[in-house]
C-alpha cells in the first residue's frame, strides 16, 4: 500500500500578515479542528501524536493533514514520554515541531516538557484540558494547567475556538523568535471548546508561514551544520558541583528572561495579555479559558440589569500579566475569579500580582469537569455589590 | 558542509584554543579508519581524551573506541541518559544530547526522522549509548518502541550489570544471585534477555560481545551505523564492567571481560539479509580502497 503524499504549493507569508491582513473567511467548526486548521497553516515540519480523550481528536485531525501534504513527517508515538522526548529530539534537528495532549497525558510526559525550556525547545503543545485522576474523570477541568505553569514555558489560555485558531499560529511565532526561543503551550477546555463548534474566521489554507529558520536561534541546532561549531569539550555540568549550580541557576535566569520578553509578542500578535470591559467598574469578573467565556455571559447579564461590573480576560498565564491587571483593578473593590479546577490557580496568580489581594473572591470553581453556570458568576457579583440573589440552578 | 564546518578558517586559527586546532588537524575528522581508527589509537588526537571515569574502567575503553570507530565522526549525534557513561560521552569533541532518564531512544526518533526531513541526501549518523539502567529498565518502552517502529539508528548498551553512578544498585540486567544495592538477599530473577529481546521488536542487526577484540569490536560498531544508515534499528549489547562495583581489581579488569565471553557475553551476532547485503557492499569497497592504497604506498616505496 504505497502512497504518495500530494507536494502542495502554498503562498509563504508572515505571522502578522497570516494574523492580522489575509482575508478570512466565517467556518463553523470545532475548537479541535480549528487547532489543527492552524497547524495547516503553520508550515510544520513534524507532529508527533499519541491518544488521550478529549485531545485525540486534534491529532487525529493533523494526521489528516499530514496525509494530505500539509506537514512532513508525522507518528503515533508510545506514550506521551517518548512523544514529548521524541519532539525534544527532533527540535535539536532544527526544525518546526507540534503536538497536544491532555490531563494525564500532559503529567505523564512533564518530566521531558518541563525540560524543554532548558533544552531550548521552540516546539507548540496543545493542551486540551481534563480531570487529572483520581477518581476517573475524562471531562475538562484545567487542574494540569497549574503544573505546567512552573517550567518556563509560555501558556495561553483560549476561550473559544476562534482563540484556538489565532493562538495556536501566534504560539508558532512567539516561540522561534531569537529574544524567546522556549515551549509555547496553548490550552483549552476539553469538550467544551474542543468538541463544541463556534465561529471561526480562518485565513486561506492556501497561505503559510514561513519556514522554520533554524540558523536564527540563541542555541544553533544540533546538526553539524550550524555554527558555532560544537567540537570543544564542553561538559559543564560535569566540570564541578559550583560550574554545576552556577550554569543552572543563570541559564533557568536566562529562560524566565525569555518568557518575559514574550509578553511584547503577545501584544503584537494577540493584542495583550487581558482584555478589559467596562474599565470603570468596581466589581471585576477575572477569567481565562472557558471561565471568561461563562464570565462574558455574566457580564453581558449584568449590564442588561443595569449593574456595574468589569471583565479581565486573561489570555497569557505565562508570562502572567501582573502589570497589566494592577493596573486594571487599580480602582477595584472586588475581583470575581471562577475557574474550572479546585485549587484556584488563577485567583492565586491574582492574589500575588496586585498588592491588595484581599479583594479577591476565590470562585465560583468547578471541577471535575461540569460545567460552570453564569448564575454562579452572578450570586458572586451580586454579592460583592451588597445586593440579594436568588440562586437558581 | 559539516567537515568544513569543523575546521578553522586559517586566519583565525592561532587565535582559537590548540585543543580544538589539533583535534581537526591530527584528529579524526574526515580522515578513514587506516588514519585515525582503533588500529592506531594513540598515534591520533582521539575525540575523547579526557573523562572522569573510575582507574580502570572498561566502559571508557569502550567509550574511546566507539568514537575512534565513528564512520564519520564530523556527521554524527550522540544521544545519552543519566549514568556512568555519559560523564565521559558528554566529553567528547561530537554533539551529545542528554535528555531526561532513559529516553534517548525516543529522542533519536525525533532527531534521526528530522535529520532526514532536512538533509534527505546525507548521512548523519545517530547512536545512543546508554547504560543497561538507561536502556532496559527506565528506558525499556523507549528502546523497544524505537525498535518496533523500524527507527533507523544505532543503539547501544553499555551493560556493566549494576546501576553503577548511583551507587552499585541491582538493575535488570544484574545476573540472578549478585548481592548489589536494593538486592540485599541477592537479585531474584534472571538477567534480562537484551538481545532476543532486540530481535523480537524487529532490530536488523544485533551484537553481544565483550570487546575485548579491538578490531573486532570497531568492525561491529561500523557495522552497526551503516546498517542503521540504509536499513533499520541496529543494537550493541556490550559488556562494560563495573570494577569498582564488582570489586574487580584493575589489573584483573581484562582478565575479567576475557571471561565473560565465555560466560554471559559470549559472542552473538545476528543480521537480516538486507543488513548482510550493506555490511558485504559496504566492506568490500573499505577493502578496495585499502588495497588501492597499499598499491598507491607500494609504488611511492618503488
Amino acid at each position: 500500500m504505497s502512497y504518495e503524499r500530494p507536494k502542495l504549493v502554498k503562498t509563504l507569508v508572515d505571522i502578522n500578515y497570516m494574523l492580522k491582513e489575509a482575508p478570512r473567511k466565517q467556518h463553523f467548526i470545532t475548537g479541535a479542528q480549528a487547532m489543527a486548521e492552524a497547524v495547516k497553516r503553520a508550515n510544520v515540519d513534524m507532529a508527533i501524536a499519541y491518544p488521550i480523550t478529549p485531545q485525540s481528536e486534534v491529532m487525529h485531525l493533523v494526521g489528516d493533514i499530514f496525509h494530505q501534504g500539509h506537514i512532513k513527517e508525522y507518528y503515533r508515538a508510545e506514550e506521551e514520554l517518548g512523544t514529548m522526548s521524541a519532539i525534544a529530539g527532533a527540535s535539536r534537528a532544527g526544525v518546526r515541531l507540534f503536538t497536544a495532549t491532555s490531563g494525564p497525558g500532559l503529567l505523564r510526559g512533564l518530566e521531558a516538557i518541563v525540560s524543554w525550556s532548558g533544552h531550548r525547545v521552540p516546539a507548540v503543545l496543545g493542551i486540551l484540558t481534563r480531570v487529572v485522576n483520581a477518581p476517573l474523570s475524562i471531562q475538562p477541568d484545567n487542574i494540569e494547567m497549574a503544573y505546567m505553569m512552573h517550567c518556563g514555558a509560555v501558556m495561553l489560555h483560549a476561550e473559544n475556538q476562534q482563540d484556538v485558531f489565532d493562538m495556536t499560529l501566534a504560539a508558532f511565532a512567539i516561540a522561534e523568535k531569537v529574544d524567546v526561543y522556549i515551549p509555547v503551550a496553548v490550552a483549552t477546555e476539553g469538550f467544551f471548546v474542543t468538541h463544541a463548534k463556534g465561529y471561526v474566521q480562518m485565513t486561506s489554507d492556501e497561505l503559510a508561514l514561513t519556514p522554520f529558520d533554524s540558523v536564527a536561534s540563541p542555541v544553533p541546532a544540533m546538526d553539524n551544520e550550524t555554527p558555532p561549531a560544537r567540537i570543544q569539550r564542553d561538559a559543564p555540568v560535569q566540570k564541578s558541583n559550583f560550574m554545576s549550580y552556577l550554569i543552572h541557576a543563570v541559564w533557568q535566569q536566562e529562560i524566565w528572561d525569555s518568557n518575559k520578553r514574550a509578553m511584547k509578542y503577545v501584544y503584537e500578535y494577540l493584542g495583550g495579555p487581558i482584555e478589559v470591559l467596562n474599565p470603570e467598574s468596581e466589581v471585576f469578573v477575572v477569567a481565562s479559558g472557558c471561565a471568561a467565556a461563562q464570565a462574558r455571559e455574566a457580564h453581558r447579564a449584568s449590564q442588561e440589569l443595569g449593574l456595574s461590573v468589569g471583565l479581565i480576560k486573561v489570555r497569557a498565564i505565562r508570562p502572567f500579566p501582573v502589570d497589566e491587571i494592577c493596573a486594571a483593578a487599580k480602582n477595584a473593590k472586588k475581583l470575581i475569579v471562577p475557574e474550572h479546577n479546585i485549587i484556584g490557580w488563577l485567583a492565586q496568580e491574582v492574589k500575588a500580582a496586585i498588592p491588595n489581594g484581599g479583594i479577591v473572591v476565590g470562585g465560583p470553581r468547578v471541577y471535575g469537569g461540569m460545567t460552570l453556570p453564569v448564575e454562579l458568576i452572578m450570586k458572586e457579583i451580586h454579592t460583592a455589590l451588597g445586593l440579594e440573589f436568588n440562586l437558581k440552578l | 558542509m559539516s567537515l568544513k564546518y569543523v575546521t578553522p578558517v586559517a586566519m583565525f586559527k592561532k587565535y582559537l584554543p590548540k585543543d580544538y586546532v589539533e583535534l581537526v588537524d591530527f584528529g579524526p575528522f574526515g580522515k578513514t579508519q587506516d588514519e585515525a581508527g582503533p588500529g592506531n589509537m594513540g598515534q591520533f588526537k582521539e575525540l575523547m581524551e579526557e573523562h572522569p571515569m573510575c582507574s580502570g574502567c572498561w566502559m571508557a575503553y569502550y567509550i574511546r573506541l566507539i568514537f575512534a570507530s565513528l564512520p564519520c565522526p564530523e556527521e554524527t549525534v550522540t544521544l545519552g541518559t543519566a549514568g556512568c557513561g555519559r560523564l565521559a560521552i558528554s566529553q567528547a569533541a561530537v554533539p551529545f544530547i542528554y535528555g531526561n532518564y532513559g529516553d534517548q531512544n525516543a529522542m533519536a526518533s525525533g532527531l534521526s526522522r528530522a535529520f532526514r526531513l532536512r538533509f534527505p541526501d546525507k548521512h548523519k549518523d545517530v547512536i545512543t549509548i546508554a547504560g543497561d539502567g538507561g536502556t532496559m529498565d527506565i528506558g525499556f518502552s523507549m528502546t523497544m518502541h524505537s525498535w518496533i517502529r523500524g527507527e533507523r539508528f544505532t543503539t547501544i548498551m553499555l551493560d556493566n550489570e549494576v546501576y553503577g553512578n548511583t551507587g552499585g544498585q541491582e538493575s535488570g540486567m544484574s545476573p540472578k544471585g549478585a548481592v548489589l544495592k536494593m538486592a540485599p538477599g541477592g537479585k531474584q530473577f534472571d538477567k534480562m534477555p537484551a538481545t532476543a529481546l532486540a530481535k523480537a521488536a524487529g532490530c536488523v542487526y544485533i551484537v553481544k560481545m565483550s570487546p575485548t577484540n579491538i578490531k573486532k569490536a570497531a568492525k561491529i560498531i561500523r557495522r552497526a551505523i551503516f546498517v542503521a544508515r540504509e536499513v533499520g534499528p541496529t543494537f550493541i549489547h556490550a559488556y562494560t564492567s563495573c570494577n569498582i562495583e564488582y570489586s574487580i581489581p584493575t589489573e584483573e579488569v581484562f582478565a575479567d571481560a576475557r571471561a565473560q565471553e565465555k560466560d554471559r557475553f559470549q559472542f552473538e551476532e545476528y543480521m537480516t539479509d538486507a543488513a548482510k547485503e550493506v555490511i558485504d557492499r559496504i566492506e568490500a569497497e573499505e577493502k578496495a580502497a585499502h588495497r588501492a592504497k597499499k598499491g598507491v604506498v607500494a609504488e611511492e616505496v618503488n
